[in-house]
């Protein structure tokens, strides 16, 4: 059991130390370690949780650290996890804090962050069409044949992008419209016909 | 490098005093607040600034900015520069707990429910539909930031983007590599443009932009 306390405390001190810009920064970390290194989650687990995230307070890494840690390793792997996540923000923005008030100066940092934008752009992509091409193709593979894409999926996305994009509606709202078309069509499915 | 005008110091409470502030001011927002990290960073300077006057305005635009130029959840980030401004390592302490206190709770109710709760028809339903909006709220988000980019013109920026996302997606290079290799290239050509900047006066501003 120590071990899994130890590789939950080491697998999210990366996602902590290597997540920079905030927000959906950490997605493509925790989906590196969570699902590829450790196989903690599932793919669709792992879509539940960012779900779950978007619908409840919390930073995203803070709260995959708490979620994955008691999966694997009850309360003390979640304690573990958390800790693991913080520790390198601790550390850091103490260090920077200290080196600004002797130097009064962030241009190299920002300078770099500058630089780390575009390449966290292009990787909460990937983490987003990780989560988006597994939701929309069923078998596994990206065959372009009727039964292997959820066409409900497609319209849910396609209406969301909409409603985001053209109509600013919230996000928390835009999801929970498409949970409840999904329900409602699973309901007449089930009942109905 | 004095301040000019000087904050009303928390010195003149107790550091008790300020310590319990520090926690449920942080275990409050944190509690409460949807949208992100960016939005806890507005309601803390809210908090500290405004109403507490604890911290000048301008000290506060630069522990932002720090917590933003810091690897992490920007929310928790915050939270340290503050409780590290306002008590030292005991405010770092307080102030982090507090700030991640209610998402450990809360995440930690659902893990235990999360088995039976996915197998439930109604969740599962509601999950199904939901995530195919999440996806598209990232896919948004991504829109925005990627659109920032190309408007900054700057090519290298835009090969950066490129680069990084055939890395990742195509050739399935760890995210960890990628990221340091950027940040590497990043600090080279800063020092660079900052040198340049330095001998032919107003240079770097031009290319700043």
């Amino acid at each position: 059991m120590m071990t899994t306390y130890i590789e939950l405390f080491f697998a999210f001190l990366k996602i902590g130390a290597f997540s920079f810009g905030g927000g959906y920064a950490a997605m493509p970390l925790i989906q590196a370690q969570v699902i590829d290194r450790y196989g903690w989650l599932s793919t669709r687990d792992f879509t539940d949780l960012v779900t779950i995230s978007q619908m409840t307070p919390g930073p995203i890494a803070v709260n995959a650290a708490s979620f994955v840690g008691n999966l694997v390793g009850g309360i003390p792997g979640a304690v573990f996890a958390t800790l693991g996540v913080i520790l390198p923000s601790c550390i850091f923005v103490t260090v920077l804090a200290y080196l600004y008030n002797k130097y009064r100066n962030l241009t190299l940092m920002q300078g770099i962050l500058g630089f780390l934008r575009p390449t966290v752009v292009s990787l909460i992509f990937v983490a987003g069409l990780n989560i988006l091409l597994p939701a929309i193709f069923t078998g596994g593979t990206y065959a372009l044949t009727p039964s292997n894409i959820d066409i409900r999926i497609v319209i849910y996305f396609i209406a969301a992008l909409i409603a985001l994009r053209k109509f600013k509606v919230g996000p928390i709202k835009v999801m929970v419209a498409c949970g409840a078309a999904e329900l409602i069509v699973q309901i007449v499915l089930k009942f109905a016909i | 490098m004095e301040k000019q005008t000087r904050a009303a110091e928390p010195l003149s409470e107790k550091k008790s005093v300020v310590l319990k502030k520090l926690f449920f001011a942080t275990l409050y927002l944190s509690a409460f607040t949807f949208g992100g990290g960016y939005v806890i960073v507005t309601l803390l300077k809210q908090k500290f600034v405004d109403e507490l006057h604890w911290i000048d305005e301008e000290e506060m635009l630069d522990l932002v900015a720090i917590a933003q130029s810091s690897p992490g959840a920007i929310a928790v980030n915050g939270a340290i520069v503050v409780g590290y401004k306002l008590a030292g390592i005991a405010g770092v302490i307080v102030s982090v707990i507090g700030a991640i206190l209610p998402p450990f709770i809360i995440l930690t109710v659902i893990s235990f429910f999360y088995d039976a709760f996915k197998s439930n028809f109604v969740v599962q339903a509601m999950l199904k539909g939901m995530n195919a909006g999440v996806a598209a709220v990232i896919i948004s988000v991504v829109f925005d930031m990627g659109a920032g980019v190309v408007r900054s013109r700057d090519a290298l920026l835009i090969a950066v983007m490129i680069v990084s996302f055939v890395l990742n997606y195509f050739l399935k290079v760890n995210v960890v590599w990628i990221i340091l290799m950027t940040a590497a290239l990043g600090a080279v050509i800063t020092i660079l443009r900052e040198r340049k900047g330095k001998s032919a006066g107003s240079g770097a501003d031009k290319e700043r932009k």
